[in-house]
């Protein structure tokens, strides 16, 4: 599946509505970091059908990341219904970002 | 059975891709080995203005994925993988990744360095809730607000220079009464007019109430502690090299570095070191790259008389 952008609007229903487990990339294009783990989290969105994948910007979503106290880039969250039941914080493998789902 | 490439590097850095550069272009097979993705350190850097032919400078991460591209373009690969366990001695040397076995005639292992922590209780916790390692990342979260910077070396004082512009105040916290930032850091520091040093002082503690509420720091001549109220910490105290793949393998100094001259040669035949994992004076990307181009030239070498 494709990665979508996730935004205030979409938010409620692409991620806490969701019926499959979501991973959200917190990023920004001046992160390096982050530059690093987005191909990952694309190739991760390609690969797998059991999971959405949605990436949130964080210089256009201010209100996302202040609700979820994004301090540090990339952050990488897994939803449950509705819930966060996973994150880790800063470049990751692609192994151990498919361990957090 | 597998191919035998001719050679394969461990890590993606400007090191690493300037071996295979140079290495695919003479004709050699080659393969990177990369657990992430392009970039290693100076993936984190803002902008890098000592690399030469970037007359404006350039962002960290843009440089190497450019490298890894120019490698690409003259037929050297990138694997992702991350390496479990090396055999290095002898004429095949076999690479033990999570994404299976590679064989090589040379092994150039360009692992590079990574960030040195303070060594405090609560530091990995902390990572990410106020404790940063990463200005270039997460300086942008400080605006308005009070953040310390802990070293004194160029990438500190860099460090804090960026935050400067971001924050409404930075404080350097550093052991010694003199900063070791080269020259050109100096001038841009006076100016700065929101930025403080503490001098002869350490990080003794990290206060937090879940996230950093501040810092406590110990001043190194007289013992005296004193406590600084701030939302951020961003961590510069150097580097350690990432150099536990090897240890037990090749020749390691006190520090850690794999010891190799100027000539990348290590202890093992056919095994090169490259960038920040050396021992080596200038630890910088100018310095990584001349290494790729010079370990490259030896696995030439070393091939051409092996095969004979």
């Amino acid at each position: 599946m494709s990665v979508i952008a996730i935004n205030k609007e979409n938010f409620h229903k692409e991620v806490m509505l969701s019926e499959k487990p979501v991973l959200v990339d917190f990023w920004a294009p001046w992160c390096g970091p982050c530059r690093m783990v987005g191909p990952l989290v694309d190739e991760i969105a390609e690969e797998r059908d059991d999971i959405k994948v949605g990436k949130i910007n964080v210089d256009e979503e201010p209100e996302l990341a202040a609700q979820f106290q994004i301090m540090s880039i990339p952050t990488l969250m897994v939803f449950k219904d509705g819930e966060v039941v996973s994150k880790t914080m800063g470049a990751r493998p692609k192994a151990q970002i498919n361990e957090l789902i | 059975m597998e191919k035998i490439y001719d050679m394969v590097i461990v890590g993606g850095g400007p090191g690493g891709y300037t071996a295979a550069l140079y290495g695919a272009r003479a004709g050699l097979s080659v393969v990177v080995l990369e657990r992430m993705a392009a970039g290693g350190q100076i993936a984190m850097t803002h902008q890098v203005d000592n690399y030469p032919g970037f007359v404006d400078g350039i962002d960290g991460f843009t440089l190497a994925e450019n490298m890894q591209k120019q490698a690409h373009r003259f037929g050297a690969g990138t694997k992702y993988a991350e390496v479990q366990k090396l055999e290095l001695e002898g004429d095949v040397k076999r690479i033990h990744t999570d994404s299976g076995l590679f064989v090589s005639k040379t092994v150039v292992i360009a692992t590079g360095a990574s960030p040195r922590y303070l060594g405090l209780p609560n530091e990995q916790e902390l990572t990410g809730l106020g404790l940063h390692y990463c200005a270039a990342c997460d300086g942008m979260f400080y605006r308005g607000k009070t953040v310390v910077v802990v070293g004194g070396g160029n990438s500190a004082v860099a460090d804090a220079l960026v935050l400067s512009r971001i924050a409404k105040k930075v404080i350097l916290v550093h052991r010694r009464d003199t900063l070791r930032a080269t020259k050109v850091y100096h001038e841009s520091l006076q100016k700065a007019e929101n930025v403080e040093i503490v001098w002869n002082s350490k990080v003794s503690q990290l206060m937090h109430d879940g996230r950093v509420t501040g810092i406590k720091v110990e001043n190194v001549h007289t013992g005296a502690e004193q406590e600084i109220l701030c939302d951020g910490v961003f961590v510069s105290v150097g580097r350690q090299p990432a150099s536990k793949l090897v240890a037990g393998l090749l020749a390691l100094d006190e520090g850690g570095y794999i010891i190799a001259g100027e000539d990348t040669v290590t202890s093992i035949p056919g095994v090169y070191a490259v960038g920040d994992v050396r021992t080596k004076q200038v630890r910088q990307v100018v310095t990584a790259v001349s290494d790729g181009a010079i370990a490259s030239h030896q696995a030439e070498e070393y091939i051409a008389a092996h095969d004979e």
